[in-house]
């Protein structure tokens, strides 16, 4: 039991803790469409991997990084808005990766678990993988935390402060691409926006500071993984989804009461 | 003034795309010297400030700044999202210089914001924040981008008092973008009028005269421009307790 139990719970504690920080920057940045284009992508991710032979979530990252770089490309051009071409790219994409799977020898392929996730299949292995991409990236968000957030407030700013806003950025997108791979894993495809948005949503209605947001956000998705975990476990419901489910009770919780008593800056 | 410029531009000329945005640029700012630039909708004002503070490239022309320059940036528009819960305390610990925030704010006459969210700010208050911001790095020059848009006309007049004392404490080069006439003119030692290329320049009454100006504002503007600035001495010898009163004395500095 204790074989199945403990590598969820370490990866999903591990990745609430970077899923919290990083979505703070989706919700200030209004990336979540963005996030959810990315994490569409994430399938053709999976075919890359297995075409090229590597490791699945190196696949995935690569795939993201690449679908990042597509949209901005994509952007310099203006007959069409931002929201549309992250639209198409996100269902195309995944219409893509599920076609293109279809090709694929099925033996090793648990489509339900990529689109919805499965935290209970996680192994050591992909533990490991967890911490070695929370470290990274808890790493870069020390480091770069006052460009990202002087490039969140004014790009223009920053840049006339001494900032390199172009490299900001895609360290950013970078780190997304990452945290994706990494959660797909736990909640899948279609939800892996939620895990970074929820918490840090739910998180704004305490912190009067950014960093405090980052922290409690960090804790909020924590808790959602171990609430979700455990009723998975006791009531054997789809994990990705429960977890989703505790992060959502936690914002409605939060919201409601933040109507009733003054809404926090 | 025969000093090295803090910044001089050289025949500079921009375009993007094929369209010219700015063409065959000439100036230099000093320090100690206010320089405002005037101009209608889409003379180049905006970009003539981002190529003086290093975001845009010029296609052609020299732009020679001094090494090591400080420059103080007060952007034109600062929306922070109400998602993001920023105070304007931690703001201004975000600065390079993030030690000495508290004169920085206190020198602008708003220490009781310290506290407050960014996004709950008036135009006012965060015109004087982001001025905050810019002064805590003892700034060399001092670029302010329609700094006093949407604030009211008391308002405005006592921000531009603020920028000239601010220009006498930190002996800092100034460049002031606005299309406000009335007010920024009396504030200024150089006024620089600007549709893509430089119509004329000078000190305000010159300008106002300059028949490339009357072209450019109306016959009006540039009417009731010269009487602002007569009105504007004689209530200075008349009656010196109007805080802009006192810019007169500097009018005849150069």
């Amino acid at each position: 039991m204790l074989e199945i139990l403990l590598p969820a719970l370490l990866g999903g504690i591990g990745l609430a803790l970077i899923t919290g920080p990083l979505g703070c920057f989706v919700v200030w940045r209004r990336m979540s469409y963005f996030g959810d284009t990315l994490a569409h992508s994430a399938l053709l991710g999976v075919v890359l991997g297995l075409i090229l032979e590597i490791n699945t979530t190196l696949g995935i990252v690569i795939g993201c990084a690449l679908m990042a770089l597509l949209l901005g490309f994509m952007q310099s051009q203006r007959q069409i808005a931002t929201d549309t071409l992250l639209g198409i790219l996100a269902h195309s994409s995944l219409s893509l990766g599920l076609v293109a799977l279809s090709f694929m020898p099925r033996l090793q392929i648990d489509l339900m678990g990529y689109l919805f996730g499965d935290l209970l299949a996680l192994t050591f292995t992909d533990v490991g993988w967890i911490f070695a991409g929370v470290i990274a990236v808890l790493l870069a968000l020390h480091r770069l935390w006052r460009a990202l957030l002087l490039t969140t407030l004014h790009e223009e700013l920053a840049a006339v402060e001494g900032i390199n806003t172009q490299k900001t950025r895609i360290c950013l997108m970078l780190m997304m691409s990452l945290v994706i791979a990494l959660a797909m894993k736990v909640v899948g495809v279609l939800l892996v926006t939620s895990l970074l948005i929820i918490p840090a949503a739910t998180a704004r209605f305490y912190a009067n500071t950014p960093e405090r947001m980052a922290m409690l956000a960090a804790m909020v998705g924590v808790i959602a993984v171990l609430t979700g975990l455990s009723m998975s476990w006791w009531q054997d419901t789809p994990t990705g989804p429960s977890v989703v489910m505790s992060a959502f009770f936690m914002f409605l919780v939060s919201f409601i009461y933040r109507q009733w008593h003054q809404p926090a800056h | 003034m025969t000093q090295t410029p803090l910044v001089r531009l050289q025949d500079i000329s921009i375009s993007i795309d094929g369209q010219v945005l700015l063409e065959r640029i000439q100036i230099d700012i000093n320090p100690g010297e206010i320089i405002t630039v005037i101009g209608p909708n889409g003379a180049g004002k905006s970009t003539l400030a981002k190529l003086i503070l290093g975001l845009i490239k010029p296609t052609s022309g020299l732009l020679v700044r001094q090494p090591g320059l400080r420059v103080g940036y007060v952007p034109q528009k600062f929306h922070v999202d109400p998602s993001l819960p920023m105070t304007v305390k931690r703001f201004l610990q975000l600065a390079d210089n993030a030690a000495n925030w508290q004169q920085a704010l206190a020198r602008v006459d708003v220490s009781q914001l310290a506290n407050q969210p960014l996004s709950t700010l008036s135009g006012g208050e965060m015109q004087r924040v982001l001025l905050a911001r810019a002064i805590q790095i003892q700034p060399q020059l001092l670029v302010l981008d329609e700094p006093a848009q949407g604030v009211d006309v008391t308002g405005q007049a006592e921000f531009y008092q603020l920028i000239r004392s601010l220009r006498d404490e930190l002996k800092c080069g100034t460049l002031l973008i606005s299309h406000d006439l009335h007010l920024v003119m009396a504030a200024t030692d150089q006024v620089l009028c600007l549709n893509r290329h430089v119509c004329c320049a000078g000190h305000p009454e010159t300008v106002s005269n300059d028949p490339a100006f009357i072209h450019l504002f109306g016959n009006q503007a540039a009417r009731s421009l010269a009487v602002y600035h007569h009105h504007h001495d004689h209530h200075h010898h008349t009656d010196g307790t109007i805080a802009e009163g006192s810019e007169c004395t500097k009018h005849s500095h150069a």
